[in-house]
């Protein structure tokens, strides 16, 4: 047994961090945006008019729901890569070990890089575009590639799959080999045997990947400050100049909050659900 | 008693099979009637779950061939094949419950909702588990998963059952019990059953016939009765049961070990004898007489076992085991009997015995 000493010891410094920078921080946010800016300050009139701006002014919700839409398509596209990809690396690769790695290397490459690095590729100068016009695809660059909602639906694709990949393939890993010969046994096809098993039983992973996947690219603001131009702004980007340029703090806890909220209903849904679909 | 019809249900025939280097399954052939309860049994590593396996399917064979009710199975997928496998881990699908695990394999087949209603509530109700329909399989115990296992096999109503150490999870009493059920069960829906297991006892209890696999090859397959009263090879007599081993010539028609002789007709060479322990007798409860083989034997130490007592003998340079009733009181220094009939010539791949 552990003295109380120690254990104070060892629980308190953790408790702190997270009280100061986690519900303090939070608590400040959920103050702020009951208040508001006038001459340049900060000014602690307690009133709901950044959630009624919020509300009203079409900018904020239409930028909310294109974020939505892009981490949506996002997680669509990254359970798309990712699920084929773990399903065949767990069930048929003989070099399980090497191309898992393959896969994970990519996370210890700066993210900034990796944003980066489609710009290059997708620029008028870009890779791409070359290519494009040396094979006389296209005579001139194309501008779209770009500065796109599509431009940075595929950066964050590529950054956030194997986000998606990991739980997913932990997940197949986790499916007993014989549980699949007994499915063979009882006479269902290769394909039955899918969809009848190991889609199911693979269930938690595919929605702790996509959860992953959708919750940190609703919240990236990287991507689309670099790729994405004036029609590839996001949410964080919004909250970002609030804070900054425009000075307006309680605006910006309030568009904060309300990413928060989405968040958090998206966390608990995917919980209840993982609940219904767990088996112990 | 072994099985009345003839016509093999299933035909093995030289299979072989490798993993890497490693020759798991070299040349075995073996029949399994109409009906039948045949037991595969052998150690860990005899190669008996990789039969089972290529019966089912799961794995290719390297060379032979396999026939089932006059067609070629080995070329079929798993799924293709009126076989069923019971598991050792039973296997059951951890996401459905009793009744769509057994239903399982006639929704895949799509067999009629209604048909599949009746057919799992009759399967569930042969295993004695219609209580347990809407549970799933964490929430019961292992007994009860090894039913459920049962029902989800037997509902497809193969040709032929595999089970493969289906009672090794499951504790003493309950075993035996299963083991019982098991085969009644056969009986009751006239299949054929191949069973795996190391438990030699257990092969004893249940089976029609025991197939005694070795190092991928079988050693012997006969009925209990006779594998255990003749067995063929000295492996074959030590695995089923205890016995004593004795190494010693045939010479002219009378066999020779130490200083006991007896008539035998086995050819002239080296050769091993199987006696089982409960067929040495102390010469005070035989009838003193005709034929019987005389030892001298000074006694070592006894363990009591209920009904009986098992006794170490020292006999000459040799040390034998005997099975003598409770009740009798052993002195240090006894004589006691064999009849030459309860010693049976083995082959014996070790001492450079009888060998073909």
């Amino acid at each position: 047994m552990y003295t109380r000493t120690y254990k104070t010891a060892v629980a308190v410094p953790p408790l702190l961090w997270v009280s100061t920078f986690l519900l303090l921080a939070y608590l400040l946010l959920f103050l702020h945006s009951f208040w508001s800016v006038q001459d340049g300050q900060i000014v602690h009139h307690w009133s709901l008019s950044n959630y009624r701006t919020l509300a009203t002014q079409p900018l904020y919700l239409e930028v909310l729901w294109r974020s939505t839409k892009i981490a949506g398509a996002v997680t669509l596209l990254s359970l798309a890569l990712g699920y084929p990809l773990a399903y065949y690396l767990s069930f048929y690769s003989r070099r399980k070990m090497l191309l898992y790695q393959l896969v994970i290397i990519p996370l210890w490459v700066s993210y900034l890089v990796r944003a980066y690095a489609w710009k290059t590729i997708l620029g008028s100068d870009g890779v791409l575009n070359t290519l494009l016009q040396y094979v006389h695809l296209t005579d001139a660059p194309v501008s779209a590639l770009l500065y796109s909602p599509f431009a940075v639906i595929l950066t964050l694709t590529h950054i956030y799959t194997p986000f998606a990949f990991l739980p997913i393939f932990a997940a197949l890993e986790h499916i007993p080999r014989h549980l699949v010969e007994s499915s063979s046994d009882l006479g269902a096809s290769p394909r039955q045997t899918f969809w009848r098993v190991v889609m199911p039983l693979s269930l938690p992973g595919v929605i702790a990947g996509a959860t992953f996947a959708f919750v940190l690219s609703l919240g990236d603001f990287l991507a689309p400050l670099l790729v994405g131009g004036s029609s590839g702004i996001m949410i964080s980007n919004v909250v970002v100049s609030l804070f900054g340029a425009a000075y307006d703090w309680p605006l910006g806890a309030a568009v904060s909050l309300a990413m928060l909220l989405l968040v958090l209903l998206l966390l608990w849904l995917t919980e209840s659900l993982e609940k219904r679909w767990s088996h112990a | 008693m072994p099985a009345t019809d003839t016509s093999a249900l299933l035909s093995i025939r030289s299979v072989t099979k490798r993993f890497g280097r490693t020759t798991v399954l070299r040349g075995l052939s073996l029949d399994v009637a109409e009906r039948e309860f045949l037991t595969v049994l052998g150690e860990s590593g005899s190669g008996k779950t990789t039969l089972l396996r290529l019966i089912a399917g799961f794995e290719p064979l390297d060379s032979g061939e396999i026939w089932m009710a006059g067609e070629r199975l080995d070329t079929l997928p798993p799924y293709r094949r009126n076989v069923n496998t019971v598991f050792q881990q039973y296997a059951l699908f951890p996401h459905l419950d009793c009744f769509e695990n057994v239903a399982y394999g006639l929704r895949v087949r799509g067999v009629p909702k209604t048909e599949i209603e009746a057919r799992v509530q009759d399967a569930l109700a042969m295993v004695k588990m219609t209580s347990w329909t809407r549970s799933l399989p964490a929430k019961i115990s292992g007994g009860q998963q090894q039913r459920v296992a049962l029902a989800r096999a037997l509902v497809n109503r193969p040709r032929l059952l595999l089970l493969d150490e289906p009672l090794s999870a499951l504790d003493a009493n309950l075993r035996r019990q299963m083991q019982t059920e098991l085969k009644s069960l056969q009986r009751e829906v006239g299949i054929s059953f191949v069973f795996v297991t190391h438990d030699q006892e257990e092969a004893m209890a249940i089976s029609d016939r025991i197939a005694l696999m070795r190092a991928g090859t079988l050693e012997q397959v006969a009925s209990p009765e006779e594998i255990y009263a003749r067995p063929k090879t000295a492996y074959a007599a030590s695995f089923i049961g205890q016995t004593n081993l004795l190494h010693g010539q045939v010479q002219g028609g009378r066999a020779v070990v130490g200083s006991w002789e007896w008539p035998c007709s086995q050819p002239d060479g080296p050769a091993t004898f199987s006696l089982r322990p409960e067929n040495l007798l102390l010469a005070s409860q035989e009838q003193p007489g005709n034929g019987v083989v005389r030892l001298h034997a000074r006694v070592h130490d006894q363990v009591f076992q209920g009904a009986a007592r098992i006794v170490r003998l020292q006999c000459e340079e040799v040390t034998l085991t005997a099975r003598v009733p409770a009740s009798e009181e052993l002195r240090e220094n006894e004589i006691f009997v064999f009849s030459p009939d309860d010693a049976v010539p083995v082959k014996d791949h070790h001492a450079g015995g009888q060998q073909e």
